[in-house]
């Protein structure tokens, strides 16, 4: 049995689902259902999660074989839409363009936590796979039947079964479906296809939306349109931390075809005409009081060291005052970055309308089941009366895990009876964000004469614990997470903060691999003979040699005037490796990232096309983090309105980019959509410090700041 | 298409007559001067493939074609395309055959959310019509003012290219 692909068969009521199993299986038609649980039920009781409840499909066949996948992940750009679908034609045995995929919609759709953290491959593959495996079975037994051959007789190619002895003697899936309405239930795995025998895994795929999206046919949640739709304008606080006092709406009165509704902290303006509601909002007037936290950009830092709680050791080994006596070199660092937004080119938005007794709900939402069951909670329904639809997301990055806009669609639709589209301006869209946390991270750490790393004491504050692991080959270490999460109790970040692209994971191993590159220049080892003398784990070894081939990496000590960077981690069970060359401009202080090569072994790969594409686009979206984004802020308010004042990557920034991905087809697929993003920092500075021997230890690397490193040195 | 031209009377004092060609058919529209183009072509026509991401002119998901120039139409005043040709990205396609700049995005993988890929698709188009066979360095420049946060960059690049070979001897609108 495969890990991961364990199923129940525990019975489960069908109590929350919004439609019912039955009333779902009368509306899709005749064919064969799939149904069972997304996920395995006791993982998710371990982490006390709510066990998926309802009932819904994986998969179905149709009358004409057309083959339709439910799942509850929903399609932002990552290619989840191309590579399960690779996924189920194997399993299943058809023809990968049979194969529809039906994602995100809370009535159709399997139960599912969200889209984030890169597990789309890794943890609904398994079960999806499961589905299609049984599905297969089901129609060989329908097969051996209408064949009146024994099943073992029979083999199945692109949806038809035939006699393995007499292919002529065949019968397709379409011809099995029809006129039946089977529905199985997963009890027990049944034998998963082995992966020698993928015909469509593995290969490379071309997106599957492509042709919507440059088409302009591709909906997301602002192009939906109902009759008597209005748009929502929103009164927002100038700053976090500022409570409405009083609000004087007079200026509107009498504006034609202006709604206004102000319940509780909701004071929203509406009108057929966003921009007729926009000009209503802008004339209200509104008085606040303020209780925000005495902190701005610069001195965040040492805000977060202050209110610190005690921290968890994550991981411990040997004795750290030994681990000192043995180093000739100790070094201390400490690393700072600053907060992050997400900023997806789509806004966050939403439609909701009453229908019925229900509401529905059209959202950019990277997290549609439990969005359904928090419109609940804010409405006072049950969830089985909230349906939410998400058409296709317009990138999320972790953002959009967090569903304001369509909370206050939801409660605004109620409010007014009507259609309500709610689409967060830009500057809302840097207001309201949950940022990636400023973050701090202490190091000491030490090395033998020999070059041997002997001492690790490690301490990440307010980043989260994902990546804090040392990966090396240290026998003294210990590694303490002050704060768990990129959340944190109130008094320590002026806003909101949440996770962003492969969170914790950028904070943790830009320090570490910062530190690590500090260690072997002054032992004076190249960088990656020092960390190939300190590695162990064969799999980072294997990536650092293949990002080191590709780039065409020759030794020398850094700072060797070249401006070669390395970075090395693991993300999402993804191991990955980064070599960046950097030209540094010494009189502007301007980086330009030239080439990058990454090598990333990430177990088997469903579409090698899709985790390319996500490679580079990590790589792309890393240099501004790594370079230009920061958010500005001063207590609750936030500086940063759009794009001017808050640079990401552009046209010109794009470096040459060289992937590898390691062969590993025997694996267990691993993530794809996050891991080549997380030594971007390092990699960076690294190579900043190659190029011109000055060591910048806080990111983003401005201008500004790498000429204050330089008059520094 | 519906028929929106009814659409503001109720609240608007001031009325004026805009007629242009929206993808290569005669339009109009009875408006106020601050209505911006984006919203008009999203809300009164349809054409929700014109993106809006920052509403500044800022990140170009809103770039159409206004008598062949793109142009940011989220911050443009729809008064601006009176006798004009406004294209846009549901307009460029012929007969159902994809322009070779939709075909090379494909091709390419060019796109990931596709949020900016109408704005990024139709100021390629600016470019070409302009400069037929530029450089890597010409396309950046072209380029360089449309944003992608998914990190297409280079894709996009190379769709470009591609597009640009395939239709060397002519743009074909």
């Amino acid at each position: 049995m495969k890990k991961n692909s364990k199923t129940t068969d525990q019975k489960v009521p069908e109590k929350t689902s919004g439609m019912k199993r039955r009333s779902f299986i009368k509306l899709m038609g005749g064919g064969v259902f799939v149904l069972f649980y997304v996920g395995d039920p006791f993982k998710l009781l371990a982490q006390r999660r709510e066990l998926p409840e309802d009932f819904n499909a994986f998969l179905r066949i149709d009358e004409e074989g057309m083959v339709s996948c439910f799942t509850g992940k929903i399609e932002m750009g990552q290619g989840v839409i191309t590579s399960l679908a690779q996924m189920l034609a194997d399993e299943l045995e058809v023809p990968y363009d049979q194969v529809e995929m039906v994602m995100g919609d809370t009535d159709l759709c399997p139960w599912d936590m969200g889209t984030f953290g890169s597990m789309t491959t890794r943890f609904f593959g398994p079960p999806l796979r499961a589905a299609a495996a049984k599905a297969r079975n089901v129609l060989t037994d329908l097969a051996s039947e209408h064949l009146n051959l024994p099943p073992s007789q029979l083999t199945i190619k692109d949806g038809v079964v035939m006699d393995q002895h007499n292919p002529e003697h065949r019968v397709a899936y379409s011809q099995l479906t029809r006129g039946k309405k089977i529905e199985k239930e997963i009890t027990e795995t049944p034998p998963l296809e082995e992966y020698t025998k993928f015909t469509v895994v593995g290969e490379p795929m071309l997106r599957r939306d492509s042709r919507a999206k440059v088409t302009g046919d591709a909906k997301f949640s602002a192009d939906i349109r109902l009759p008597g739709m209005v748009y929502a304008k929103i009164l927002r606080p100038p700053s976090h931390g500022a409570t409405l006092s009083s609000v004087d709406t007079s200026a509107i009165e009498g504006m034609e075809g202006v709604e206004l509704i102000h319940e509780g902290d909701l004071v929203a303006v509406l009108h057929e005409s966003p921009q007729m509601a926009e000009l209503a909002l802008s004339k209200i007037k509104a008085t606040y009081t303020y209780d925000e936290l005495d902190v701005n950009d610069k001195t965040i830092f040492d805000h977060l060291l202050a209110v610190a709680p005690e921290p968890s050791v994550s991981e411990e080994g040997g004795d750290l005052e030994k681990g000192e006596e043995l180093s000739h070199l100790v070094f201390e660092r400490e690393y700072h970055n600053s907060y992050v937004a997400h900023a997806p080119i789509e806004p966050h938005t939403a439609l909701a309308v009453k229908e019925g007794d229900r509401i529905r709900v059209w959202a950019s939402t990277q997290t549609p089941f439990p969005l359904k069951d928090q419109i609940a909670r804010v409405l006072d329904i049950s969830p089985n009366k909230v349906h939410v639809s998400p058409p296709f997301v317009g990138g999320g990055f972790g953002g959009k895990t967090s569903n304001g806009q369509a909370i206050e669609a939801a409660r605004l639709a109620v409010l007014t009876g009507k259609p309500v589209m709610v689409a967060w301006t830009r500057q809302e869209e840097f207001f309201n964000d949950t940022f990636r946390p400023a973050a701090v991270v202490k190091i000491k750490s030490g090395v033998t004469k020999s070059g041997s790393i002997a001492l690790w004491d490690y301490s990440v504050y307010f980043a989260g614990s994902r990546g804090s692991e040392h990966n090396y080959d240290i026998p003294h270490f210990k590694t303490r997470i002050f704060n768990r999460s990129w959340t944190a109790p109130p008094g320590t970040h002026p806003f909101a903060t949440g996770a962003w692209r492969a969170p914790s994971n950028n904070t943790n191993t830009h320090a570490r691999e910062s530190q690590i590159d500090i260690m072997a220049s002054e032992a004076g080892i190249d960088p990656l003979e020092f960390r190939l003398k300190n590695l162990k784990d064969e799999k980072m070894i294997g990536v650092l040699k293949a990002a080191a081939e590709k780039f065409g990496y020759t030794s020398a000590k850094s700072p060797s005037g070249r401006g070669y960077g390395i970075g090395c981690g693991i993300d999402a069970g993804t191991y990955v490796a980064h070599i960046a060359e950097v030209k540094v401009n010494e009189k502007t202080g301007h980086v330009q990232v030239v080439r990058v090569a990454c090598a990333q072994n990430m177990g088997r790969v469903i579409n090698p096309q899709g985790a390319t594409i996500q490679i580079e686009g990590c790589i792309t979206m890393g240099l501004g983090y790594a370079l230009t984004e920061e958010i500005q802020f001063d207590g609750g308010a936030i500086h940063n309105k759009n794009f001017d004042t808050y640079e990401l990557p552009r046209f010109s920034w794009t470096p040459r980019i060289d992937t590898v991905i390691i062969d590993a087809q025997h694996e267990d697929p691993q993530g794809g959509g996050e891991p080549p993003i997380i030594s971007m920092g390092a990699v960076v500075a690294n190579a900043i410090y190659d190029a011109i021997g000055v060591r910048l230890c806080q990111l983003p690397m401005t201008p500004e700041r790498v000429l204050k490193a330089i008059q520094k040195s | 298409m519906q028929n929106n031209i009814q659409y503001s009377i109720n609240y608007l004092m001031m009325k004026e007559i805009i007629r242009f060609e929206l993808n290569h058919e005669p339009r109009e529209l009875e408006l106020d001067n601050d209505l911006i183009l984006a919203w008009a072509l999203r809300i009164n026509f349809g054409m929700t493939g014109v993106k809006v991401g920052c509403e500044l002119g800022l990140c170009g998901a809103c770039t159409v074609l206004l008598d062949n120039e793109p142009v940011r139409s989220c911050i443009l005043p729809v008064s601006e395309v009176q006798g004009k040709k406004v294209l846009t990205i549901e307009g460029l396609a012929k007969n159902g055959e994809l322009h070779p700049l939709q075909k090379a995005f494909m091709k390419h993988d060019a796109l990931q959310c596709g949020f900016c890929t109408p704005g990024m698709i139709l100021n390629a188009y600016g470019l070409l019509m302009k400069n037929p066979e530029p450089s890597r360095k010409e396309i950046i420049e072209g380029m360089e003012e449309n944003l992608c946060r998914c990190g297409a960059y280079t894709r996009i690049i190379d769709a470009i290219q591609t597009a640009a070979k395939e239709m060397k001897g002519g743009v074909a609108l």
